[in-house]
């Protein structure tokens, strides 16, 4: 522990890691890589936190967890206090403690972090919630006074999760739809089980629905039923958390060969239907020996590392910048690296090259360097001329970002988009241009984050309900 | 959950399913399809609604054995239940009065070309069917298209039954006679709707034409179907799945559709081998 020097007036335990599977043995199975702390480590981890008076941690939560209160309970070994502390703001604390970008929010503000490593928030988060689940001890809220008012919530991800639970909790009576046969939205079809077992995500469905939601799986707004005909069949405000679902493909030539998938298709075909237990499940999902993932964010990390797994002998990530632009949690990046994923930085490509059965064989390679930052705040990528190159590969996989899907917005004429397709909503209150129509999560911010969605849902339940009380718009 | 309520073989391999799914039935329009799961570990896939009833809330489903899931799908009787059922998913065909209307629908093709015929003569076209198969066996619907079809024609590889030959040949005569044709429908292998249309587009008569590329979600969200229509990628399954057939990109539809071969092969010979030892 070589942080002696560090060492100030009080004795202070170094950040506690987490135990992880061995990255050789990992890359041949689906489980979960982290594999969290015990509660001794949890208890010594927990003693690094000074509880601040004035907290820093917390204003970088976007639901404000009360931080140091659930970490002084864990120092006292109050472990379900603790995680029922936690979902007073956060109901969904076993999946935010895996998933949040804690170094870039919460963590990266402790004080801590000035002197030495911050407190590992996330995983202390995600001990307390997997305690408080294993102890069998999950609390329902007492029942609440029925209002007596519908509300309708289309999108089952963590805002529209986190919508129907809230009104739920408040008396209403909410359904929530589904376009797909599995409720948890990208929870459940683009987080791969090795980060976010699914399991945990049905619990905290299963959560919701004893709340008393009722959930619509296979019902497609905008094709069964528009949202004007839920207003007739009796839904007084309806909530959009559609996600931002529509994968973006490159305009280039040759993107349409065979072996060419979009992150969404690639992942979807594993985790939702399970093709890495192919024959098992029916849904197949072919990897060649050697795969190349577009892109540098979480789903680049979550693609690459699904293909290891799936069998692939070579990966490789190609990003146009470096790895310092790079958007993806450090946390994965080092994932990847450890399970031998290569970072091919400064290229692009410009075109993919099929063979006679109009399979991917190769793509062709420009090289770039990096000029002023852009919008972003990034440095930009610029071409170099006549660098392009052949680099060969037998299966691709789009990462490079999602919009907004225009299926169900389509058949919504008066409802205002922004210039990008998602919906324009008031960011406090979730309202859009329709009256009774609130929207949040990515379907509003682009893609964001779990805890954003979830923050979102959180102030749309609020605005719902003075809305439905009120009467007013 | 989405109970048979009907089963029928009606050719070699070629099974309807009469299915409850009362909001479907409703809201469906010819040329709209659902995405079925059978059960837990299935694939979804998806199946053209060939017709829907009302009144009693079911919707219709004819569907050739060609692997694993359609084979397990056949394996089903009245009473038992599909886990899953999505839809009406797809752009609904637009129906309008065009004058005289060639529907041809080759093998189970036809299942598809069923309802949009149907609905164009409800539109007051005058309405020539064309219905081919490699054999007799294998021919569909006849009877129910015949009742409203103003021509019926049926042809058969093998001359078994009605004129031997493919269905372009008889589409060939037709042209030829020189009657005015406003407009042809075709659905079924895509290599005939390729040579459907290279014969439309000579004679300069618009195709419509169905096309069945993979899918997984059916509703935008994984871009797996796509497909190239006028040079340009579209999504089968919310742009289409029905498309000017003189644009469309049929040998690359050809490729994409043999993008998982080997596996489908391997997901067929494990469930021939389990149903086997039952
Ligand atoms: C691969 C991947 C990895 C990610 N990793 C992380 C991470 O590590 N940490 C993190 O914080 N964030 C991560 N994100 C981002 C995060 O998952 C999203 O920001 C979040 O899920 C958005 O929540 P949402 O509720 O707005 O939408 P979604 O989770 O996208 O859910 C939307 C739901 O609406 C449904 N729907 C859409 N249209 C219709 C319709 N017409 N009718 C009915 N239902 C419909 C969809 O099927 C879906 O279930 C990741 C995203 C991806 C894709
Ligand atoms: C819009 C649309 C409507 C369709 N309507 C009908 C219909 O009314 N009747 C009918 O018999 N068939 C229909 N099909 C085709 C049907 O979906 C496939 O035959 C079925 O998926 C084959 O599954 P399988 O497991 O039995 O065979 P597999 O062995 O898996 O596949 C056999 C062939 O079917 C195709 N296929 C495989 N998986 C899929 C998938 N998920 N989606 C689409 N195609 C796939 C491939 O070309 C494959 O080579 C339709 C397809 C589309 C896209
Ligand atoms: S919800 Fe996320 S951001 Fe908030 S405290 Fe927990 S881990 Fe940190
Ligand atoms: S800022 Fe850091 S030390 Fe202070 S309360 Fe928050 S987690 Fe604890
Ligand atoms: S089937 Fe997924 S986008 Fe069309």
């Amino acid at each position: 522990m070589g942080e002696e020097k560090k060492k100030k007036k009080k004795e202070r335990a170094p950040r506690q890691e987490m135990t992880r599977q061995d990255p050789k043995k990992r890359i041949m199975n689906f489980n979960e890589v982290a594999l969290g702390y015990s509660e001794e480590t949890a208890v010594i981890e927990a003693s690094r936190c000074i509880c601040c008076p004035k907290p820093k941690c917390v204003d970088g939560c976007p639901v404000l967890v009360d931080i140091p209160g659930f970490i002084k309970l864990v120092q006292e070994r109050k472990f379900v206090e603790a995680s029922k502390m936690i979902k007073e703001t956060n109901v969904l604390p076993a999946i935010c403690g895996r998933v949040c970008p804690q170094e870039t929010q919460c963590e990266i503000v402790c004080v801590l972090s000035k002197i030495d490593k911050p407190v590992a928030i996330g995983r202390l988060e995600r001990f307390v919630a997997d305690y408080e689940a294993a102890a069998g001890e999950i609390e329902m809220p007492s029942k609440p006074e029925p209002k007596g008012k519908k509300v309708g919530v289309v999108g089952s991800g963590p805002a529209g999760l986190t919508v129907a639970g809230e009104l739920a909790k408040m008396g209403y009576e909410v359904t929530i739809f589904e376009a797909l046969h599995k409720p948890g939205g990208v929870l459940v079809y683009g987080i791969p089980e090795f980060r976010l077992p699914k399991a945990i995500v049905a619990r905290e469905v299963d959560f919701v629905k004893k709340l008393g939601v009722e959930l619509k799986t296979n019902f497609v707004v905008g094709r069964i039923a528009t949202v004007e005909e839920l207003f007739e069949q009796g839904y007084e405000a309806i909530f959009l958390g559609l996600g931002a679902g529509l994968p973006w493909f490159l305009n280039l030539p040759g993107i349409n060969l065979v072996g060419i998938y979009s992150a969404n298709e690639f992942l979807t075909r594993s985790n939702l239907m399970k093709a890495y237990l192919f024959p098992e499940y029916d849904t197949p999902l072919k990897v060649g020996e050697k795969v190349v993932v577009i892109g540098g964010g979480n789903v680049a990390m979550d693609s690459v590392r699904t293909s290891i797994r799936l069998g692939a002998k070579e990966t490789h990530i190609i990003y146009r910048r470096s790895r310092k632009e790079m958007p993806a949690r450090e946390e994965e990046i080092e994932n990847a690296e450890a399970e031998g994923v290569i970072f091919d930085f400064l290229v692009n490509p410009v075109e993919f090259l099929g063979d006679n059965e109009g399979r991917i064989r190769a793509m062709k390679l420009l090289r770039m360097k990096l000029g002023e930052p852009d919008d972003s705040g990034r440095r930009r990528p610029i071409p170099i001329e006549g660098s392009e190159f052949e680099y060969e590969c037998n299966t691709a996989v789009i990462a490079i970002g999602q919009g907004p899907n225009p299926l169900a917005l389509s058949t919504m004429k008066t409802l205002k988009l922004n210039k990008w397709g998602y919906i324009e909503a008031d960011w406090e209150t979730g309202k859009t241009s329709m009256k009774g129509v609130f929207a949040g999560g990515d379907i509003v911010t682009g893609e964001a984050t779990v805890i954003e969605a979830m923050g979102f849902g959180r102030r749309a339940s609020i605005a719902i309900d003075k809305y439905l009380t009120t009467e007013e718009w | 959950m989405n109970q048979i309520v009907q089963k029928k073989r009606i050719a070699e391999g070629i099974n309807l399913f009469e299915i409850e799914a009362p909001l479907i039935a409703k809201k469906r329009k010819p040329g709209q399809f659902v995405i079925i799961r059978i059960d837990e570990t299935g694939e979804r896939i998806p199946l053209t609604i060939a017709n829907a009833d009302k009144e009693k809330g079911t919707i219709t489903i004819i569907v050739q054995v060609v692997g694993k899931t359609t084979e397990h799908l056949g394996t089903l009787n009245s009473g038992d239940s599909i886990l899953d059922v999505v839809g009406p998913l797809g752009q609904p065909t637009h129906i309008e009065r065009f004058g005289t209307v060639i529907a041809v629908g080759g093998g189970v093709g036809h299942a598809v070309c069923y309802p949009i015929a149907r609905g164009m003569k409800d539109a007051g076209n005058y309405l020539i069917s064309i219905i081919g198969a490699r054999t007799k066996n294998l021919i569909i619907l006849e009877n129910e298209t015949n009742a409203f079809s103003d021509e019926l024609y049926i042809t058969t590889d093998d001359g078994s039954y009605g004129r031997k030959g493919f269905v372009t040949d008889q589409l060939k005569e037709i042209l030829d006679s020189g009657k005015k044709v406003d407009l042809v429908l075709a659905s079924g292998p895509a290599i005939m709707m390729k040579f459907v249309c290279l014969m439309t587009k000579e004679y300069g008569i618009k195709t419509i034409v169905s096309l069945n590329s993979i899918m997984v979600d059916g509703t935008g969200m994984c871009g797996v179907c796509r497909v190239e229509v006028g040079g340009k990628t579209k999504f089968a399954c919310v742009d289409g799945p029905e498309f000017d057939g003189h644009e469309v990109n049929y040998d690359l539809l050809l490729k994409r559709l043999a993008t998982y071969k080997e596996e489908e092969k391997l997901a067929y010979d494990k469930f021939m081998l389990k149903t086997k030892d039952k």
